[in-house]
């Protein structure tokens, strides 16, 4: 073989290994998902066989006892995230639209800049604050006025109902919503830049003031994908850790009303794994890490698809 | 008092207007007021002392040096595993994946790793990790950061690789480099800004992330660099003080808070003026 050949050949192993190296990275991620899940079912598996179908439906969770329910933690992560989405989807459609259509330039830099820096903060300094601030004055300046003025035996009675400490599902709801608000405001905000000029200008043209055409042009236009940017948020809240941990008062009943304390999928395995003596107690928390799992799962296969299909 | 239809139609237009500027106040107060509450209640207690002390027992003066070195140590071994196995991962979806089924896949699923609960992912290195050895570990911790912060580093290098012009790579080929020696020789050089800037957003992400280590590192109140022992961290010391009843472990809990809000909000707007340089250019 002469030097030439031997320098080309060794030039084409060199871009095999190195792809090969590339390549096996990629798989090292694809790796972590199964691993993760394959980790879950293992995990859950002794605790779902142990309860079967009752798992999913009973309100017990008694550590003493031996006797595990997830439907307490279960609703109360779909709760929380749920309310915490109907906060944040009119803020968010409000930040994007000021954004796009309204903010003078000078600001916009300013304005996308802290809502930037909201996705930054950490989980657990959003729980603290949480924690510390929102929950006394909401205690003092929501709950206790409320107490006084609504009769307890009414409807809005059994609402509100709940220890004015202010830790409960609706302020993990606010603290959750805040949280999110950032992720849902990027992504309907390039969604909206996303509409072609010639559509805006069309509707302007006709006369329309700046809320008819974004209300009857712009929103209906990108609607699709905007649901995918709810479900990207919702994926957000449903994990969400730490902040919901330090605010949402950690009781395993289910919740019966608005400021009762709970519990959410996240934060009674943040509270307990470490914790969890008995081989059943540690699995049961392992297959509620996989419903959250297969719950999260879905909200980020729907957002991917949503949003996708309209880029597309 | 009644309308007619063009005032009532400015009228419906202005109240719109001041909604989505009511909204937008709404998300600039949130963060005035967390980084208010944060500095307030955090600035008083930092001093040399924090830096210095180890966390203290309930009622005794203490810093927090051993939750920072903590963090520094589990932070670095997850950040350098994050970002060989991200820029390497993010090449290949950038540069080999071109057309590929299985590069959609690995894009799909990086996406869904980018928003899974992290708490999940503590669940997972607990399995892997810390039941078949028998032991909380700071290299637990570690790792489990590393998968925390890898969707990030892939990316964003496959973000910043796929801005580089095709002319740049063709250019190499024509001088007869082989394919890699221009990614590694001419494409990573010309991206390294944003390479920098991936790496800087998975430390942002990481560094105040407190759920996969619940059970993973598990937390330390000595000074300890044993990859094999429990470690403290920052995130930890913070959710374990903040919760407990006494005053002074709570002040430290808010000066922790405080000095990680500073690191990741720091490591974020550096990362973000990076990209914004390197796009320009």
């Amino acid at each position: 073989m002469t030097e030439e050949t031997n320098g080309l050949s060794r030039a084409a192993r060199q871009d095999a290994f190195f792809q090969a190296l590339c390549f096996s990275a990629a798989m090292v991620l694809m790796a972590t998902l199964a691993g993760l899940l394959v980790a879950l079912v293992i995990g859950g598996w002794p605790a779902l066989a142990h309860f079967g179908p009752k798992f999913f439906i009973s309100a017990a969770w008694d550590p003493v006892a031996e006797d595990y329910g997830a439907a307490g933690p279960i609703v109360g992560t779909l709760v929380t995230a749920g309310l915490a989405m109907v906060m944040a989807l009119p803020l968010a459609v409000g930040i994007a639209v000021f954004l796009v259509e309204f903010c003078p330039a000078v600001l916009a830099k300013y304005v996308s800049m802290a809502v930037e820096l909201l996705a930054g903060i950490p989980s657990i300094v959003y729980g603290m604050w949480g924690l510390f601030v929102l929950a006394p004055w909401f205690a003092l300046h929501v709950q206790l006025p409320l107490f006084y003025v609504v009769d307890p035996d009414s409807f809005w009675g059994h609402l509100f109902e709940g220890i004015p400490n202010g830790a409960n599902i609706f302020t993990a709801a606010m603290i959750l919503a805040i949280m999110v608000l950032p992720y849902i405001a990027t992504v309907l905000r390039e969604l909206l830049l996303s509409v072609p000029t010639h559509v805006r200008e069309a509707a302007y043209g006709m006369g329309c003031t700046p809320y008819e055409v974004v209300s009857r042009i712009m929103l209906p236009y990108i609607r699709r994908s905007a649901i995918g940017a709810v479900m990207l948020g919702l994926g957000r809240a449903l994990g969400e850790t730490m902040a919901v941990t330090f605010i949402i008062g950690n009781s395993h009943e289910f919740p019966r009303s608005l400021f009762a304390s709970g519990s959410t999928i996240a934060s009674t395995i943040a509270n307990e794994f470490a914790e969890a003596s008995s081989d059943l107690h540690v699995s049961a928390l392992l297959a509620l890490g996989l419903v959250l799992f297969v719950i999260t799962f879905a909200a980020l296969v729907g957002a991917r698809l949503l949003i996708g299909q309209e880029k597309a | 008092m009644r309308f007619d239809r063009h005032t009532r139609r400015k009228l419906v237009n202005y109240g719109f207007v001041g909604l989505t500027m009511a909204a937008t106040a709404v998300a600039v107060i949130a963060l005035l007021l967390i980084l208010w509450s944060l500095v307030v209640n955090g600035l008083g207690g930092i001093g040399l002392h924090i830096f210095t002390m180890d966390q203290p027992p309930p009622e005794m003066p203490g810093g927090l040096r051993n939750a920072i070195l903590g963090s520094l140590e589990m932070c670095a071994i997850g950040m350098v595993m994050a970002v060989v196995i991200g820029i390497l991962a993010g090449t290949w979806l950038a540069e080999y994946g071109e057309g590929k089924r299985l590069a959609e896949v690995v894009r799909f699923l990086n996406d869904v790793l980018l928003s899974a609960p992290s708490i999940l992912i503590g669940l997972f290195v607990y399995e892997l990790l810390v039941r078949p050895l028998h032991g909380f570990s700071a290299a637990a911790g570690a790792v489990a950061l590393a998968f925390v912060a890898t969707p990030v580093v892939t990316r964003t290098t496959e973000d910043i690789l796929r801005l580089q012009s095709n002319q740049l790579r063709e250019a190499g080929m024509a001088m007869g480099a082989g394919k890699s020696y221009v990614i590694r020789a001419i494409i990573w050089r010309a991206s390294r800004p944003g390479l920098v800037t991936g790496a800087l957003l998975g430390f942002a992400r990481i560094s105040g992330e407190t759920a996969p280590l619940l059970f993973t590192s598990l937390g330390n109140p000595d000074l300890s660099f044993a990859l094999t022992q429990p470690m403290g961290a920052l995130p930890t010391t913070i959710y374990q003080f903040a919760l407990s009843a006494f005053d002074d472990w709570r002040a430290l809990a808010w000066v922790g808070a405080l000095l990680i809000a500073i690191t990741v909000l720091a490591a974020n707007i550096i990362g973000r003026a990076l990209a914004r340089g390197s796009h320009q250019s």
